[in-house]
C-alpha cells in the first residue's frame, strides 16, 4: 500500500567547479503521504544538497544534471517540479513544500517583528486575504506552535533559540503544506528543548497530515522520529530502510560504522561498537 | 597529585533592567588529577559559569577556588601560574584559534610564555605536541586554521592547551560543534590523554551519552545548583533527581526506544 507524494527517480547535482564535484549521484526515492524520512550522513555526503535540489533552490556552480521530481499533490495532479516555469515555481514553494531551516537563530529577520514575518507569507502567496484575516491567521499560527498570540510583536532577539525555531515552524506550517523539509531544525538547542520541538513536530504531522524530510547527523535522534532512513554517502543512498531495520539489522557496512560512532545512552558501557 | 576545590561558590549576575540572577547557588565539588568529572545541565543551569570562575575569567560573588589549599590569585605572576596549571579547551574551533597565524605560532605561544622548555627545544616540542595529539606536524605546522578540518583544528586546541604541561584541563563542550563521525575520535583521544598523563578533567556537555563513557563522576547542574553526583553509571542509569531523571528522558536512547516498541507490539499483538 503506498501512496507517494513525492517520486525523485535518477537524480543527481554536481557542483561545477574545477574539478566538478558529483554532489548528489543517481537518487531515487519515493516519499510517502505523512511519513518522516530521515536522511542521515556526514558533512559533504549530500543530505543538504538532495533536499535543496529537489526544490531548485540550488545556486550555480550547482548544476541539475539528470533526474525527475514528481510532486503528487493531494487534489490529484502530478506536477514535475523541473518543467515549472518561474511564476509557477515561486507559487509552488512554500504552498505545497516548505522548509525549516538550520539555525533558527539566523534565519528570522531581527530588526522585524516575528508577526510581521509571519505576515509575509500570507501577504505573498495568500493576497485575497485582508488585513484583519492575515492578522488572526498569524495568531493562529502561534498559538499552533505553542508561542502563543500575545508574542506577534516580539522581536526575533526577544525570544528563546526554542521558542524561534516555533516561529520557524510555524512559518513553515502557514501555507498547510503537503511536505516539509527540516534541515537540523534542533541541532544548536539543548535536550530538554530538542525533545519538546521533536514532540511538537510528530504532534502537528499527525495534526495536519504533511510529510517530512528530516535532515540531521544526528542518528540516535533520527531512528526516534523517522518512519524510514536514509543513510548517504558521498552522495549516494547506500541504504534505505525502516528506522527499526537500521537500528537491529543494518545492511551496509557504512551504516554500521555510523551507529558505533555514537555512544550508547544506557547500553553496555565500553562497548561502543556494534 | 593537584586538588582544585571549588567551595560553597555562588555567583550573582547584576542585569541591568532584570535584577539579580543567581548563575550559582553554594556549589562545591573537588576535581582531583587522574579524574574525569562530567558536568552536564540544560543551557543557561551554570556550565559555563563555573568554566568562567575555573579560569578566573570571573570571581564568585561568594565562596572561594582553592588550588591545592591556596586560594587562586588575582592577578600578575601567581594567576599566570595558576593558568599555567589549569588549561581550558573551548566549544568552537573555528573560533578559538587565530587564522591569521601559523599552527606553530599558536603551540609555541604558551611554550614561550610559560618557558616550558628553552628556545632551541622549541621545534622539537610543538612537534611533540602535534604527534600527541596524533596530527602529522610537517603536514600541519606552517597551515592557517583554515586549511585544516574541524576535527584537526580541535587537536590543535588541545596540543596548545597541553603545551604548557597543565595538571588540570577544563573542556567546555568539546565535540559538539564538529561532524559526527569524528566526535568519538576526539573524545577518545582526550580520554587517552588523560589517562596517560594523569591529567584532571572537567568534561563540561549536555550530552548524557558522552558524558556517561567518558567521566568517572557526573554532576548534575539545574539554576545553578547542583542536584545530583556520583558515578557516572549511577547518576546515568539510577537517576534519582527529578531533573536528572527529564534529562535522561529527553536524551536520545535508541536501545530503550525499540526495546519499548517491540514490548508494545508484542504486547498488543498477543
Amino acid at each position: 500500500m503506498t501512496d507517494p507524494l513525492l517520486s525523485i527517480r535518477d537524480f543527481s547535482v554536481v557542483y561545477d567547479v574545477d574539478p566538478p564535484v558529483a554532489a548528489v549521484k543517481n537518487v531515487t526515492i519515493d516519499i510517502e503521504r505523512g511519513e518522516i524520512v530521515g536522511l542521515a550522513g556526514e558533512s559533504g555526503s549530500g543530505k543538504t544538497t538532495l533536499a535543496y535540489g529537489i526544490q531548485r533552490l540550488l545556486k550555480p556552480p550547482a548544476v541539475i544534471t539528470s533526474g525527475d521530481v514528481v510532486f503528487h499533490d493531494a487534489d490529484g495532479e502530478d506536477i514535475d517540479i523541473n518543467s515549472l516555469g518561474v511564476e509557477e515555481m515561486r507559487r509552488f514553494r512554500w504552498d505545497k513544500i516548505s522548509m525549516v531551516f538550520q539555525g533558527a537563530m539566523n534565519a528570522l529577520n531581527p530588526v522585524t517583528t516575528i508577526g510581521a514575518q509571519l505576515d509575509d507569507v500570507f501577504l505573498i502567496h495568500r493576497p485575497e486575504m485582508n488585513r484583519t484575516e492575515r492578522r488572526a491567521a498569524v495568531v493562529d499560527l502561534l498559538e499552533i506552535v505553542k508561542v502563543g498570540g500575545a508574542r506577534i510583536r516580539s522581536y526575533p532577539h526577544e525570544l528563546s533559540g526554542g521558542m524561534r525555531q516555533r516561529v520557524m515552524i510555524a512559518m513553515a506550517l502557514a501555507l498547510r503544506p503537503q511536505l516539509m523539509v527540516m534541515d537540523e531544525p534542533t541541532t544548536a538547542l539543548d535536550v530538554l528543548v530538542q525533545r519538546e520541538i521533536l514532540k511538537q513536530i510528530s504532534q502537528l504531522r499527525h495534526e495536519f497530515g504533511f510529510s517530512v524530510i528530516f535532515i540531521t547527523h544526528d542518528l540516535p535522534l533520527l531512528l526516534e522520529i523517522s518512519d524510514r532512513i536514509a543513510i548517504m554517502r558521498e552522495g549516494a543512498i547506500v541504504e534505505l530502510a525502516t528506522s527499526e531495520q537500521i537500528w537491529s539489522d543494518p545492511e551496509h557496512e557504512y551504516t554500521r560504522s555510523l551507529l558505533s560512532s555514537f555512544p550508547r545512552l544506557t547500553g553496555e558501557k565500553g562497548v561502543v561498537v556494534r | 597529585m593537584t586538588t582544585l576545590e571549588f567551595k560553597n561558590v555562588t555567583k550573582i549576575y547584576n542585569v541591568r533592567g532584570f535584577g539579580q540572577i543567581k548563575a550559582l547557588d553554594e556549589v562545591s565539588f573537588t576535581l582531583r588529577s587522574h579524574q574525569t568529572i562530567g558536568l552536564v545541565g540544560q543551557s543557561g543551569s551554570g556550565k559555563s559559569t563555573i568554566a568562567k570562575i575555573l579560569t578566573q575569567l570571573e570571581t564568585p560573588t561568594r565562596g572561594e577556588v582553592l588550588l591545592d589549599g591556596a586560594p587562586i590569585p588575582r592577578g600578575g605572576k601567581g594567576l599566570r601560574k595558576y593558568r599555567q596549571q589549569l588549561r581550558m579547551v573551548f566549544q568552537d574551533p573555528f573560533a578559538s584559534l587565530n587564522p591569521y597565524h601559523s599552527i606553530r605560532h599558536h603551540i609555541e605561544r604558551p611554550l614561550r610564555l610559560d618557558k616550558v622548555v628553552p628556545r632551541d627545544q622549541l621545534d622539537d616540542e610543538v612537534r611533540r605536541l602535534l604527534l600527541r595529539v596524533r596530527l602529522e606536524p610537517d603536514a600541519v605546522m606552517e597551515r592557517r586554521p583554515h586549511e585544516l578540518s574541524g576535527g584537526q583544528r580541535q587537536r590543535v586546541a588541545i596540543a596548545r592547551a597541553l603545551a604548557s604541561r597543565p595538571s588540570l584541563l577544563v573542556a567546555d563542550e568539546p565535540v559538539s560543534m564538529l561532524d559526527v563521525s569524528i566526535r568519538l575520535g576526539v573524545l577518545n583521544l582526550l580520554a587517552d590523554l588523560q589517562r596517560e598523563e594523569g591529567l584532571g578533567v572537567l568534561y563540561i556537555t549536555h550530552d548524557l551519552a558522552t558524558a556517561r563513557h567518558f567521566s568517572d563522576e557526573i554532576m548534575v547542574l539545574n539554576q545553578g545548583k547542583v542536584v545530583e553526583r556520583g558515578t557516572a553509571d549511577d547518576v546515568i542509569l539510577h537517576p534519582h533527581d527529578p531533573y536528572t531523571q527529564e534529562l535522561r528522558a529527553a536524551s536520545p536512547d535508541p536501545e530503550e526506544f525499540f526495546r519499548d516498541r517491540s514490548a508494545r507490539t508484542l504486547g498488543g499483538v498477543r
